[in-house]
This record gives structure tokens, C-alpha cells and sequence, in this order.
């Protein structure tokens, strides 16, 4: 068995749809038991109330790079292999990964306007969050301003290439610009820097629920998307007709 | 019930501007399959 099988619509269709319960369940529960478990956290000593903010940007900041990766992957896949279903995941996943931008940048300028003083700053880590929540939208405007798909396909794979740029810098921009707001890795395993268990626990449930409600959203919106490109198929065929 | 002090009005908005934001795009993503999935039945049943 190989994992190219899933490049075959028909193949894709019925796993997915086996699957989806499963994943769309245990997305729910991990998501609403972590948020739950995370607002009802005691406040810190330093921060307050505010740390419960964490359960949400964190996990929203993680998903918002890690879907353009995996958007570099599948489009990747459909530049060198022409596997329609990996550029149509590609596709799929860009709403979700920018609803996950906007909630980190939304969240964190909530949570810096009472810790930092201020609602933004043209820090290294927010400023290219702020590109990648425009890669994000560019790509999805790019799709849906070039008729062809496979063309479509094309050119946003070559965006995605060029947008992974500033996935990789908001991740890794504090680390090598050292004059911004933002701290480091919020889960440093670093000795004195690690985050209490009683912060980090929920956390985690956070970040499993993000990554499996990302996942039940992919499987639907990639249904959902290789259903209307059959649909276009049938009509084009009948036009021929 | 959890305690959120003088940050409450913080919190509470990052969590519901955050929830309106998850739950609008899950309804919007459950629609787009449902209308999809009705579009090409009906096309297929009309043969």
C-alpha cells in the first residue's frame, strides 16, 4: 500500500469519509475539554488573567504556521507529480490557516494591549505574522481569479513557495532579531523557563484540538472541493456534448 | 467559577472574538460540503 493511492479521488473520497466521525469527535472533545480546562486555570502571579489567553494564540499561531507547511507540501506534490487532490488540499486548507492567523494576531493584540501597553507593534514576530495573514489571503484571491485550475494550481503553488518564506520567519524571528516585543518559545524545555504543568497540560489538549479540528476541516473542505471539481467536469462534458 | 479580576473584559474578548472566528469557520465549511454534495446529486440523478 502507498500513500500515493490517496491521489486517486474515488480512493480519497471513501477514506475520508470513514474517517471523519472519528477525527471530527475527537477534534470537539480535545477543543472544548482544553479550552474549558485552560479558562478555568488559576491566574498567574505576573499576568493574571490574561495567561488564559494562551490556550487560544498559542495553538492558533502554531496551526497558522504549520498549515502554510503543509500547504508547501501538497503543492509541492502537485508541482512535481500533477496529483490533483494534493493541490485541492492545498486549496482547502488556506481559509483555515488564515482564520488561525487572524485568531493569533487577534489574541495577541488583546493580550499585549494590558502586558506590553499597546495593541501592536511593528515587532519581528507580529509584523511577519501580519505577511503570512497576506500570503494567506492572496493565495486564496489567487485561486479564485484564474479560471483554469490547473493553472490556478500552478501559480499559487509557486505563492506558497515564495509565502514560506515568512511562515519560517514567524517562527523563527525572535530568535535572530532580538529587538521585539514578543518573547521566544512559549514552550521552552529550557532549565528555569519551562511553563508550569498546570499551564502546560491544557495547553497541550489546546494544541491536540487545534491540530484535529484542522484536520476534520481539511478532510471536509478537500470533499467539498474535489465534489465541485466533478461537478465542473460533468457540466464541461455536456457542453462538449 | 474561575476568578478573571480587573482583566476580565481581556480575556472575555479574546474568547469570544476567538469562537466566533472557529465556529463561523466551521458552519461556513459544513454549508460549502452540504451544498456541494446536493449539486452534484441532483446533476447525477438528472443523469
Amino acid at each position: 500500500m502507498s500513500i500515493w493511492e490517496y491521489a486517486n479521488p474515488v480512493k480519497f473520497m471513501r477514506t475520508s469519509g470513514a474517517v471523519l466521525p472519528w477525527v471530527a469527535a475527537a477534534a470537539a472533545v480535545c477543543t472544548v475539554a482544553g479550552l474549558v480546562w485552560g479558562f478555568l486555570t488559576p491566574q498567574d502571579y505576573k499576568q493574571g488573567s490574561t495567561v488564559k489567553i494562551i490556550f487560544l494564540h498559542v495553538p492558533a499561531a502554531l496551526m497558522a504556521i504549520n498549515i502554510w507547511l503543509m500547504m508547501l507540501v501538497t503543492s509541492l506534490i502537485w508541482l512535481v507529480r500533477r496529483h490533483h487532490v494534493s493541490a485541492l488540499a492545498a486549496k482547502a486548507a488556506a481559509p483555515v490557516g488564515a482564520v488561525m492567523t487572524l485568531i493569533a494576531l487577534i489574541t495577541g493584540a488583546i493580550w499585549g494591549q494590558p502586558m506590553w501597553g499597546t495593541w501592536w507593534e511593528w515587532d519581528p514576530r507580529l509584523t511577519s505574522f501580519l505577511i503570512l495573514f497576506l500570503f494567506y489571503l492572496g493565495y486564496m484571491a489567487l485561486w479564485g481569479a484564474v479560471e483554469n485550475p490547473d493553472s490556478a494550481a500552478d501559480l499559487t503553488g509557486v505563492l506558497c513557495l515564495v509565502g514560506s518564506v515568512f511562515a519560517l520567519l514567524s517562527r523563527y524571528a525572535v530568535n535572530f532579531w532580538n529587538q521585539g516585543l514578543h518573547q521566544g518559545a512559549s514552550l521552552s524545555m529550557a532549565p528555569g523557563e519551562r511553563m508550569s504543568a498546570v499551564y502546560r497540560y491544557p495547553l497541550y489538549l489546546t494544541m491536540a484540538g487545534f491540530f484535529l479540528l484542522f484536520l476534520a476541516l481539511l478532510l471536509v473542505r478537500t470533499r467539498t472541493e474535489i465534489r465541485r471539481r466533478r461537478l465542473a467536469a460533468l457540466l464541461a462534458r455536456e457542453n462538449r456534448a | 467559577m474561575t476568578e478573571l479580576g480587573k482583566y476580565a473584559g481581556t480575556v472575555l474578548a479574546a474568547y469570544g472574538a476567538s469562537l466566533v472566528l472557529l465556529v463561523g469557520i466551521v458552519v461556513q465549511t459544513v454549508l460549502a460540503n452540504a451544498r456541494a454534495r446536493r449539486e452534484l446529486q441532483e446533476h447525477e440523478r438528472r443523469g
